[in-house]
């Protein structure tokens, strides 16, 4: 935990491998599921929170990573928790002061990021360990491995429950995003199931299924490879 | 065991406690400044969003105050658990009506929403600000959805009887939605209790007004 056993910061091909896919914070460590199941009933909901958790991920990784030198072990975990709060405050603050549009959009999300776990986790497991350039770029694939999923799971819902993706998008990117609203189904009273909390676990269970299966594939290749290379040899 | 990068004075239980103490006291000053910087504008925003919604259900031709600043807190525990915002609208000096803000519980949780009512008693207009109904059956209750509740504009409590004051499935004048009848129901008692509210207020600010004429005159 300390400086003194800090290990050889892993490549960031590896960092940005384990943030998106091997070890995405939702389908690998299955952190922040709170935030998620909450919030993903539209893909655009889910690209906020996303984007507020990529954020937040952000500036707490690298403060940490700043100040590992000074923090004992014993005390590590009240401090990250004290500078985390602190910080979810401070970009709930901002946002709502000079983003206000955003805010609306976005507020019930900022303060739900307290309660997401994978914050917490990435800062214990990888910044309170490793140099500032490693920590922002663990906090940039963990972000957007989170987000992607986040996205992936708000559309698959928002599909199945009211037939249009994206909607509402340019409330939170812009008037330049109109494009992005989309109805997929048109008249289409959607599945209830799909919007209520059971269909945030049904679609989080599908992908990480889909995930483990494309992991299976990949393994047997590269079993049969090795295999082949024995062979010829 | 001491090093270079671990000395000794670390494990100490004074340094422990100064990290931590010092720790909170940096994030203290940061959100006291973060604070200082920001609540003005927060603010601002705020009574900028309640103006937007009480456009929404009074016509600004209705009122030359500032209905927001004129706002009144009061309780009317027989009514309502929690104390109602009452925001008046007076032109000239003359009353014209108020909006109220108000909250009751609805099927997912907490439902608020605000209301016009004109000088006569009648409401002009509801307006759902926020709440957590379940969507695609309770939704309805929002003017994008469904048009419902617009079903209350012209109401009072002089045109519509205590009983017609429901929805049709307890005898009432109102429509209950496919499968959502809790929501409708709270909705329709809440904009019920919020008329008896206005009354109430009504009747107090009258006979203030006359007492005070009469102690001046």
């Amino acid at each position: 935990m300390s400086t003194a056993s800090t290990p050889k910061a892993p490549a960031y091909r590896t960092i940005f491998r384990d943030g998106l896919w091997d070890n995405n914070v939702a389908m690998g460590q299955m952190l922040g599921l709170c935030p998620l199941l909450a919030v993903t009933t539209s893909a655009t909901n889910g690209l906020g929170m996303g984007m507020a958790t990529l954020a937040v991920l952000m500036l707490t990784n690298t403060l940490v990573s700043l100040i590992r030198g000074i923090v004992t072990p014993q005390v590590r975990i009240p401090v990250f928790i004290v500078l985390i709060a602190s910080v979810v405050t401070l970009v709930d603050m901002a946002i709502n002061a000079w983003m206000h549009e955003l805010y609306k959009v976005l507020g019930l999300f900022i303060a739900l990021i307290v309660t997401n776990c994978a914050i917490f986790g990435r800062v214990e497991a990888f910044a309170s360990k490793q140099p500032v350039l490693p920590a922002m770029a663990d906090a940039l694939a963990m972000g957007i491995g989170f987000t992607w999923v986040l996205v992936a799971i708000g559309a698959m819902r928002e599909v199945l429950g009211s037939g249009t993706l994206f909607a509402h998008a340019s409330l939170l990117l812009g008037d330049h995003f109109t494009w992005l609203e989309v109805t997929v189904i048109p008249d289409f009273s959607g599945i209830l199931l799909s919007i209520l909390p059971p269909g945030a676990f049904m679609a989080l269970g599908f992908l990480i299924a889909i995930k483990r299966l494309i992991d299976r594939g990949i393994k047997a290749r590269q079993e049969r490879a090795a295999l082949a290379g024995l062979v010829t040899q | 065991m001491a090093t270079i990068l671990n000395p000794t004075y670390r494990s100490r239980l004074g340094y422990q406690a100064a990290l931590l103490g010092g720790m909170c006291y940096l994030m203290s000053m940061l959100l006291i400044g973060g604070n200082t910087a920001t609540h003005q504008l927060i603010d601002q925003h705020v009574l900028n969003d309640k103006l937007a919604l009480l456009d929404q259900v009074m016509p600004h031709s209705l009122y030359d105050n500032d209905p927001v600043a004129d706002s009144q807190v009061i309780q009317y525990r027989d009514l309502f658990k929690e104390p109602i915002e009452i925001l008046p609208a007076r032109l000239g000096n003359e009353f014209s009506g108020a909006a109220l803000n108000l909250t009751v519980q609805g099927w997912g949780g907490p439902l608020n929403f605000i209301m016009a009512v004109d000088a006569s008693g009648q409401v002009l207009g509801v307006r759902v600000i926020n709440h957590k109904e379940t969507p695609g059956l309770a939704d309805k209750i929002e003017l994008e959805k469904d048009d419902w509740i617009t079903g209350f504009d012209g109401r009072s409590l002089s045109n519509t009887s205590h009983i017609q004051w429901a929805v049709k499935k307890d005898n009432g004048e109102f429509d209950q939605f496919t499968g959502a009848t809790i929501t409708p129901r709270a909705l329709v008692s809440g904009v019920y209790r919020g008329l008896q509210c206005f009354q109430h207020w009504r009747q107090q600010a009258q006979a203030q007004t006359r007492a005070k004429e009469e102690s001046g005159s």
